[in-house]
C-alpha cells in the first residue's frame, strides 16, 4: 500500500502537480435487519480503492479507482492531472493551502470488542429479543431492528511529506415500532431515529444500549400515539430531549458554520449560510447558555479520528462561545482565505470522493439545569422527543422539525401525550431564546450517520453531544 | 488525447462469463449475481470558476444466495477471480450462520425489451468539454454582473443481473446532468437539464434561463404566509412526485398500511394522471429491475383515481401476483420503488398558467422537502431560487422564500391546469420523472 501511495505522489509531481495527496481506503461493513420477528437482511460489503487529488496551476483535479494496481495508479494520476488542467482554464483565484501539513502516525478507534469478531448469531439473537418486546404490544404493526458495523482502514500521504494510517470502527443499532390506523402512521424508535444510534467503538457500544429492555416501551408509545390528541398549535415554551437538540445543533449550527458553504462552494446544492465572515465575533448567535464546540477528540463520537483527510490533526475549537459566534469549521483552502489554519474537518466518505468540510463532533456544552427542573419551571409548554422530520432553508435560517413523541407541559407538570408534534423558528431567534440546558449527567453523544453534502453526493457520519434544552416563545403545532 | 477519456467498462461477454462462473461455483440452491460498473466525472463550479473536478471508476459485485431456506448477501468492488471466490464465500457463510427466514424468490427467465439508453458522446465526454460548457455559463453570468454555481456531470455505466434460474440481463446507460444556481447581490435563480446524450444539453439555453431567473429574483420582499393559488414549475412538480413515490406508490407501503393510496377511490383532481414506465424512451429507460424482472408500465393515478401500485418479488409473492419490475437490490427491506414517473400534461402554455390568477405565488423549485404525515401525504419544505407574486394574471415581483406545509393529495385535488410541455427531471440517486408545470388552486405557506 505504501508503495502505491509513493508511486502516486511521485507520478503526480513528475507530471506537474504543485501539490498532491493520495488516500488508500479499505472498508468493510455489515448490516443486519430483523423485521417482524424474522431476519430480513444480512449484508456484508467490502470496498477498496484509492483517490488522487492534485493541484496544477492553482486548480484542483481528482480521480479515483477501485483497481489497486501500479499501472492503474499511473493512469489515475494522469487523469487527475488532466482534470486539474481543465479546471485551471476556468478557475477563480488560485488555491492557497496555507502552511504545509506533515503529520505522521497511526490511530485506531479505542474499542473493547471487535464487532467483526462477534458471531452473527449473537447479534441476531439480541435483535430478535428486542423485536419480541415490541411484538408483545397489541397494535404494533411493523417492527424493525437493525445493527451496522464498519471498519475502515485508510492511508493518507501527501507531497508535503504527511503519512498517516488509521483504523476506524463504528458500531450502531436501533429498534423501531410502527402502529397504523386508517388515518395515522405513528412510530417510535430507540435510542434515536434514522434507524440507529451509532458511535465510534466496538460491540460494547451495542451492549450498552440494552435494546431488549426498550422494545415494549416504544411499542406501547407507538400505539398510544394513534389515539393521542394532536399537538396544540401556538407559541409556547419548548423543551427538546437530547437527541432532538443534537439534530437542532446539526442543522442550525453545524451546517451554517461550514466555511465552504459560506464561500458559496455548496451554493448550487446544499446551499450557503447566513453566518457570513463579517458576523464572526459579532453575531450574538444564541443566549449566554449556548456554547458549541467542534471536537474531533470526543470519545465514541462518529467525528472522532486521528487526522482529517488533509492530514490535519484532530482538535477541539469553539464555534459559539456563550452565545457569540466565534469560529468556523474549516479546511486548509478555506481557512487560508481568512488568514487562519485548518481546524481539521475535511473528510471524504470513501476513496472515490474528495474530502469536504464536514462536522466532527459538534456539541452543545452541558448547562446547570435538568429536564425535571425545566419541566417544573414551565407553565405552558411542550416537551418533544426523537426526531421524525426535519427541514431547513438553504441559508440555515428558517427551520421546521417534527418529533415522534411529545407531551404537553401545564403548570410545571408533564401532561397529555400529543401526536404529530412540530415546531418552527428562525435560527438566531431560536438559540437566543434558549434559557436552560441540562447538566453533564444528562449530556450524551448522539451519532448521525446520514449527513448528506456535495456533488457527487457524500454521506458523512458525524456526532453531537447534547442534553435536554429549553427554548421560549416557540411556534409549535404546525400541521398545515 | 480524447480516446483516453472514453469510459472504460468491462465487455459484456467477459462480464457474463464472470457472472456465470460465480453461479456455477455456488453451493447454494439459488444464487443471484448483480454487477454494476460505472465511470463518471463531475465538474463543479462556484463564483464563476471551477473549484472541484472529479472522476471515478468503480464496480460492485453483489451476490445473493439462498441455502436451506436462508439468505445471505455480500458485495465486493473488485472484478476478478479472487474477489468472486471471496464474495461468494462470505454470502454463503452469512446464510449458513443464520436462522431460517422469509425467502424472497428469484425470478425465472423472461424476455426484456431492448432499450437504448447509451450515448457514445456522453461516454467519451472529456474534462475539457465539461470546462468549456461551464465556462459559457460562468462568462454569461459574469457579464450580467452575477455569479454562477453548479455542477456538470457525465457518466457511463452498466448493470448486469444473472441468477441460477437462467436469468441474464444486461444494460448499458449514460447520463449527462447540469444544474446551476446564479446569484446576484440580492437573489438567485435556478435551472437544470438532464439527458442520456450530452449533446442535447444546450449551454446557452441553460445559462439564459438561470440568468434571466436570477435577474428577475432580486430584492425579494416578504409576503404574508397563507393559502395561495400557485403555479409550480417542473422542478417543484417532479419533487412532489418523488415524495408521492416515497410515501405511497409502493405495494409494501400499502401492505403495511402506511400508504395514502386508496385503490379505486378518487384521491386527486380528475386532470391528474401519474404512471411509472421504465420502458418509455422519453424518460431514463431501463429494461429490467434490480431483481432481474422486466419493467412494466404501472398506472398509479388515473384521472384522479388511485389505480395501481408497484411491486417487487417479495410484495408480489405476498399478494399472489407478478412483480411489476420495481425491485431494489437485495437485501431490501424498503420495498419496491417507482423511479420512472410520468405525469400527464395538459393543454396550457407554461406562461399562460398564471393568466387569470388574481393573487398567487409562482414557485421555481422546492428545497429540503420532508414528510410530516405520510398517510395524509403532508410534506414541508421551502421554496428557493425564484419565488414570485402573481397579481391579476401577471408575475409582478419576487417574494422572499416561503415555507410550505401541505398535503400533496389535497393540493392535486385542486388542480386547475397543467402545462402542455413536459420536462425530464433526473433524480438525485435513481431514475427520473417527466412532468409538466401545474397550477393548483390552494397551497399552504406557513412562514
Amino acid at each position: 500500500m505504501r508503495d502505491l501511495a509513493e508511486a502516486a505522489l511521485n507520478a503526480a509531481q513528475v507530471k506537474g502537480a504543485g501539490y498532491a495527496d493520495v488516500r488508500l481506503d479499505e472498508r468493510v461493513q455489515q448490516d443486519i435487519v430483523v423485521k417482524n420477528g424474522q431476519l430480513a437482511a444480512v449484508e456484508d460489503d467490502a470496498s477498496e480503492g484509492f483517490g488522487v487529488r492534485v493541484l496544477v496551476d492553482g486548480a484542483w483535479g481528482f480521480a479515483g479507482s477501485a483497481r489497486l494496481e501500479r499501472a492503474e495508479v499511473e493512469e489515475v494520476v494522469e487523469r487527475a492531472i488532466r482534470i486539474a488542467r481543465a479546471s485551471a482554464r476556468v478557475r477563480s483565484a488560485p488555491v492557497d493551502l496555507g502552511p504545509p501539513v506533515t503529520s505522521h502516525g497511526q490511530y485506531r478507534t479505542p474499542l473493547e470488542r471487535d464487532p467483526f469478531s462477534v458471531p452473527l448469531t449473537e447479534k441476531v439473537d439480541l435483535l430478535l429479543r428486542a423485536d419480541a418486546g415490541m411484538g408483545a404490544v397489541k397494535g404494533v404493526s411493523i417492527r424493525e431492528s437493525s445493527m451496522e458495523f464498519i471498519r475502515q482502514k485508510k492511508i493518507f500521504a501527501s507531497s508535503e511529506g504527511a503519512f498517516t494510517e488509521q483504523e476506524l470502527y463504528e458500531s450502531g443499532a436501533g429498534i423501531e415500532a410502527t402502529a397504523t390506523s386508517p388515518d395515522e402512521v405513528q412510530n417510535r424508535s430507540y435510542p434515536n431515529s434514522f434507524g440507529r444510534h451509532q458511535g465510534a467503538g466496538g460491540y460494547e457500544y451495542i451492549i450498552a444500549l440494552q435494546l431488549d429492555h426498550h422494545g415494549q416501551r416504544i411499542g406501547e408509545e407507538a400505539v398510544a400515539l394513534l389515539t393521542a390528541p394532536q399537538c396544540p398549535s401556538g407559541v409556547k415554551t419548548l423543551i427538546l430531549d437530547a437527541s432532538q437538540t443534537a439534530l437542532q445543533i446539526h442543522e442550525s449550527c453545524g451546517h451554517p458554520t461550514e466555511l465552504d458553504r459560506v464561500f458559496g462552494m455548496e451554493a448550487a446544492y446544499a446551499g450557503t449560510s447566513f453566518m457570513t465572515p463579517e458576523k464572526l465575533n459579532h453575531l450574538q448567535y444564541g443566549s449566554p447558555k449556548v456554547t458549541i464546540t467542534a471536537d474531533a477528540l470526543t470519545p465514541t463520537g462518529l467525528g472522532t479520528f486521528g487526522w482529517d483527510d488533509e492530514g490535519v490533526p484532530a482538535q477541539r475549537s469553539f464555534l459559539i462561545k456563550e452565545g457569540l459566534f466565534v469560529g468556523y469549521l474549516t479546511s486548509r483552502e478555506t481557512a487560508s482565505v481568512l488568514g487562519q489554519q485548518s481546524n481539521g474537518t475535511m473528510r471524504a466518505d470513501g476513496w472515490d470522493r474528495i474530502p469536504l468540510i464536514r462536522m466532527t463532533n459538534v456539541s452543545l456544552a452541558p448547562g446547570d439545569s435538568s429536564l425535571e427542573q425545566m419541566v417544573a419551571e414551565t407553565k405552558d409548554g411542550v416537551y418533544m422527543e426523537t426526531n421524525r422530520s426535519w427541514s431547513i432553508d438553504d441559508k440555515r435560517l428558517n427551520f421546521q422539525f417534527g418529533t415522534q413523541l411529545a407531551y404537553e407541559i401545564v403548570n410545571g407538570k408533564r401532561g397529555r401525550m400529543v401526536k404529530n408534534a412540530t415546531y418552527a423558528g428562525i435560527t438566531p431567534e431560536f438559540w437566543n431564546s434558549c434559557d436552560a440546558v441540562a447538566g453533564a449527567s444528562e449530556w450524551k453523544v448522539w451519532g448521525l450517520a446520514n449527513c448528506g453534502k456535495g456533488q457527487p453526493p457524500q454521506v458523512a457520519h458525524v456526532a453531537h453531544g447534547a442534553a435536554p434544552t429549553r427554548f421560549q416563545h416557540v411556534k409549535v403545532g404546525i400541521l398545515k | 488525447m480524447k480516446s483516453m477519456e472514453v469510459s472504460r467498462l468491462t465487455d459484456e461477454g467477459a462480464l457474463k462469463r464472470f457472472m456465470v462462473g460465480v453461479l456455477e461455483r455456488s453451493p447454494a440452491q439459488q444464487t443471484e449475481v448483480m454487477v454494476t460498473e460505472w465511470d463518471s466525472a463531475l465538474t463543479r463550479f462556484a463564483n464563476n470558476g471551477i473549484h472541484q473536478n472529479v472522476a471515478e471508476r468503480n464496480v460492485s459485485i453483489r451476490v445473493r444466495v439462498v441455502k436451506d431456506g436462508k439468505t445471505g448477501v455480500a458485495s465486493i468492488n473488485q472484478l476478478n477471480e479472487a474477489a468472486a471466490t471471496d464474495v461468494l464465500k462470505r454470502a454463503v457463510a452469512i446464510a449458513d450462520l443464520q436462522p431460517r427466514g422469509e425467502v424472497v424468490p428469484m425470478p425465472g427467465p423472461a424476455k426484456t425489451q431492448q432499450l437504448e439508453a447509451w450515448s457514445d458522446a456522453t461516454a467519451a465526454a472529456t474534462p475539457e468539454e465539461r470546462a468549456d460548457f461551464v465556462e459559457v455559463v460562468c462568462l454569461k453570468a459574469g457579464r450580467a454582473g452575477l455569479k454562477a454555481f453548479g455542477a456538470f456531470g457525465t457518466s457511463a455505466g452498466q448493470l448486469a443481473l444473472a441468477n441460477s434460474l437462467g436469468v441474464f440481463h444486461h444494460q448499458r446507460s449514460t447520463q449527462a446532468t447540469i444544474n446551476s444556481v446564479v446569484m446576484g447581490e440580492a437573489g438567485s435563480g435556478y435551472a437544470d437539464r438532464g439527458a442520456i446524450d450530452v449533446r442535447e444539453l444546450d449551454r446557452n439555453d441553460l445559462a439564459d434561463e438561470v440568468i434571466e431567473k436570477a435577474q428577475r429574483n432580486q430584492n425579494a420582499q416578504p409576503v404574508e404566509p397563507g393559502v395561495y393559488e400557485v403555479v409550480l414549475e417542473e422542478y417543484a412538480v417532479a419533487e412532489m412526485l418523488e415524495f408521492m413515490s416515497f410515501m405511497g406508490f409502493s405495494a409494501l407501503a400499502a401492505q403495511e398500511e402506511r400508504s395514502f393510496m386508496r385503490l379505486g377511490e378518487q384521491i386527486t383532481g380528475d386532470q391528474v394522471s401519474i404512471w411509472d414506465d421504465g420502458l418509455d424512451r422519453t424518460g431514463l429507460p431501463a429494461s429490467f429491475d434490480f431483481e432481474g424482472v422486466p419493467k412494466q408500465r404501472v398506472d398509479l393515478i388515473t384521472r384522479g383515481v388511485a389505480s395501481g401500485l408497484v411491486y417487487d418479488m417479495q410484495t408480489a409473492t405476498r399478494a399472489g401476483r407478478q412483480s411489476t419490475g420495481h425491485g431494489l437490490p437485495a437485501p431490501n427491506t424498503e420495498g419496491p420503488f417507482a423511479v420512472n414517473l410520468f405525469m400527464q400534461p395538459g393543454t396550457a402554455a407554461k406562461a399562460e398558467l398564471a393568466s387569470d390568477i388574481k393573487r398567487g405565488i409562482w414557485v421555481t423549485r422546492f428545497w429540503y422537502v420532508r414528510i410530516v404525515h405520510p398517510k395524509a401525504s403532508i410534506i414541508t419544505g421551502m421554496t428557493r431560487d425564484g419565488t414570485f407574486l402573481i397579481e391579476n394574471g401577471r408575475i409582478t415581483r419576487p417574494v422572499k422564500d416561503l415555507r410550505f406545509t401541505q398535503s400533496i393529495l389535497e393540493a392535486l385535488t385542486g388542480t386547475v391546469a397543467l402545462g402542455r410541455s413536459t420536462k425530464l427531471q433526473v433524480a438525485e440517486y435513481l431514475g427520473g420523472s417527466r412532468v409538466p408545470p401545474v397550477r393548483l388552486e390552494a397551497f399552504t405557506f406557513t412562514s
